[in-house]
């Protein structure tokens, strides 16, 4: 696999939403360059765009105006299947867990080994099991989300996205459902990864408590990059 | 279950995982699709029955060729046919006998209801174009009012014919004289009458006096040995004129299954009836299917996020539309073959579960699930990454 330097390098970048008169821009002119396995942190009051650009790097939402490399691929204009084949090398964090409520613990997190093929080996099932072990849920392998807290349902979430060792995890209020310190821990985990392998992190969180973890601090507002910096 | 499936899919097997999940819904969708495998096995039971009760009369005679009436549609249906031809096609050298076969439908009064008896007469010296059970019997029709009946009639005692014989023959009073039963064969019943009996042409005639005997329903060939019967009966169609049916004993009924079949109001009815039966596991399967993919557009968005190529949510739906066909199956042809047994139990109809029709069944409730499936996949669509976050 190539090490990109920069594995996200967004120019341009424009986004609107709604058709005809009801189009309204919500992205202007957004300029960001991402190093490999660094953590970048997007801030900005609720409604600033920081999900949409966001989706707009995940390759979740197609891109409109100016140019997104993610991984050396272009995304605006990208096929489908590439898009598909990008989000292999991408793990995703939501807000909610967004679990399978009919999968156990450990079958939620194959879900992240299945999809790069192989069928159900297992040498998955030993690494899923490892990864619930790290996120701590390692007596829990076969509980529904049904019967785990939500703290536990978010780190059965993390364990998916992480499982499949990507080269960039996207995350969007991770920590918002969590109490302060599994929040944190999750954010500890993320950053620890990053130093290991080299994943590159960017997160958009309200929580001021791990800004200390950042390499870099983006603030939107209004759809606009209005400060940028290393604390 | 999870195990075997993981290993014949070769991924987890969501599908299953999701049904197992609301047992309510599974529980409905496996009562519809055996209601509707209920439906249309019954309907191809009874129109089997219906075909088999058609081959039924029929066998009971050996010819290699039938002549009829060009509207003897059936075998009991249409006009008479000239005997004359019979002597016309006995001039052709290739026909070595024929006989002519007379057909009438004769009630027998008893105090436990009227028993109708399709009865055929035809000349107690023919008994080389008899079934081989029923040509043993010929020579015995020989004496007038004598007559041999079919053992599975409807409501016939078996003590009533266990001992027939021609000293201690059963009499009863039909078409206004006594007839003397002095033997028993195995036919079966019919959808239009209760069972059969065979007579004598000179007893059929004296039991229906408004039949002449120059105007039988058939005409019974046999050819010479090495004849060509396809031949021959182009010859004869050509020869005997005036539009008759002139096929093979196969051929005869074939084309009488397929009128019943298609053109009599039962036929369709039957048809229709498995039309219905299989729009109804469709429609069941489709609502099953369609909820569950709206239910699950969430879990789909994300793993649409985490990379997975539309089929692998085609697949999905398709695992679940076939575990609905397979397990809707399974009860559906238990129930169905216990409605056969009370079927036949109560009309004597010959209705048969053969492994043919399960099969036929259990594919075509595969294809119908599938189809199913496959319009609710249209329903994907609405599962969006970009609206996770
Ligand atoms: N699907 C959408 N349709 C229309 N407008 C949207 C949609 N998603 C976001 N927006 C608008 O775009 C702007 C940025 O939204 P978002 O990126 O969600 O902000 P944030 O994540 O920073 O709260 C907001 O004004 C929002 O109303
Ligand atoms: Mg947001």
């Amino acid at each position: 696999m190539n090490k990109v330097a920069s594995p996200i390098r967004v120019t341009g970048l424009n986004h609107w939403f709604g058709k005809n008169e009801a189009r309204k821009q919500a992205i202007f002119d957004v300029n960001l360059t991402i190093p490999r396995g660094s953590l970048t942190i997007l801030m900005g009051p609720s409604g600033s765009g920081k999900t949409t650009v966001l989706t707009l790097m995940g390759c979740l939402r197609d891109v409109q105006g100016g140019s997104v490399r993610l991984l050396d691929h272009e995304l605006n204009g990208a096929r489908t299947a590439e898009q598909v084949a990008l989000r292999r090398r991408l793990g995703f964090i939501f807000q909610a867990h967004n679990l399978h409520g009919s999968l156990t613990a450990r079958q939620n997190v194959l879900i992240g080994l299945e999809v790069h093929g192989g069928g159900a080996s297992a040498a998955y099932v030993e690494a899923a099991n490892h990864m619930l072990g790290l996120v701590g849920l390692g007596e829990r392998l076969d509980y529904l989300p049904g019967s785990l807290s939500g703290g536990q349902k978010q780190r059965v979430a993390v364990a998916r996205a992480l499982v499949g060792n990507p080269e960039i995890v996207f995350a969007d209020e991770p920590t918002a459902a969590l109490d302060k310190e599994s929040g944190r821990t999750v954010v500890e985990m993320l950053k620890a990864l990053g130093r290991e392998r080299g994943t590159t992190t960017v997160m958009v969180t309200h929580d001021n408590r791990i800004l200390d973890l950042a390499d870099r601090i983006v603030t939107l507002e209004d759809g606009r990059i209005v400060d940028d910096r290393t604390p | 279950m999870t195990r075997l499936l993981q290993r014949i899919l070769g991924r987890l097997p969501v599908g299953w995982l999701q049904l197992t999940h609301s047992r309510g819904r599974l529980a409905a969708a496996i009562a519809g699709v055996s209601f509707a495998n209920v439906l249309v096995l019954v309907q191809l039971g009874i129109a089997g029955a219906l075909n088999g009760t058609i081959a039924q009369g029929y066998d009971l005679f050996r010819a290699d060729i039938l002549i009829s009436a060009p509207d003897a549609n059936t075998m009991t249906d249409g006009g008479n046919v000239a005997r004359q031809h019979l002597w016309q096609a006995l001039a052709d050298p290739d026909v070595a006998d024929g006989a002519a076969l007379y057909i009438g439908t004769l009630t027998w009064s008893r105090t436990s209801g009227d028993t109708a008896l399709q009865t055929f007469g035809i000349g107690p010296d023919k008994g080389d174009f008899l079934a081989p059970n029923l040509a043993p019997h010929a020579a015995s029709l020989m004496r007038a009012d004598t007559a041999v009946i079919d053992r599975m009639t409807r409501r016939l005692e078996p003590g009533l014919v266990a001992t027939l014989s021609e000293t201690t023959p059963l009499t009863f009073e039909g078409g206004g004289r006594t007839l003397s039963v002095t033997g028993a064969f195995t036919g079966g019943v019919g959808f239009s009458a209760d069972g059969y009996m065979l007579v004598s042409d000179q007893t059929f005639l004296s039991l229906f006096p408004r039949r002449l005997s120059g105007a039988p329903n058939h005409l019974l060939i046999r050819l010479a040995p090495g004849a060509d019967p396809a031949q021959v009966a182009d010859r004869l169609r050509r020869d005997l004129g005036g539009d008759l049916r002139v096929r093979s004993m196969a051929d005869a009924i074939a084309e009488d299954q397929q009128y019943q079949g298609t053109e009599r109001p039962t036929g369709i009815i039957f048809g229709f009836g498995v039309v219905i039966g299989v729009l109804v596991g469709i429609v069941i399967v489709y609502q099953v299917l369609s909820t569950d993919v709206a239910d699950h557009l969430r879990e789909y968005a994300t793993f649409k996020a985490v990379g997975y190529p539309h089929r692998y949510f085609i697949s999905i739906i398709l695992e679940e539309a076939l575990i609905l066909a397979t397990l809707g199956f399974v009860p559906g042809i238990a129930i169905a073959t216990g409605l056969y047994a009370a079927l036949n139990t109560a009309t004597g109809l010959p209705l048969v579960m053969t492994v043919d029709t399960a099969l036929a069944v259990l594919a075509g409730t595969m294809a119908a699930c599938a189809l199913s499936g496959a319009i609710a996949t249209r329903r994907l669509a609405a599962a969006d990454p970009a609206d996770l976050f």
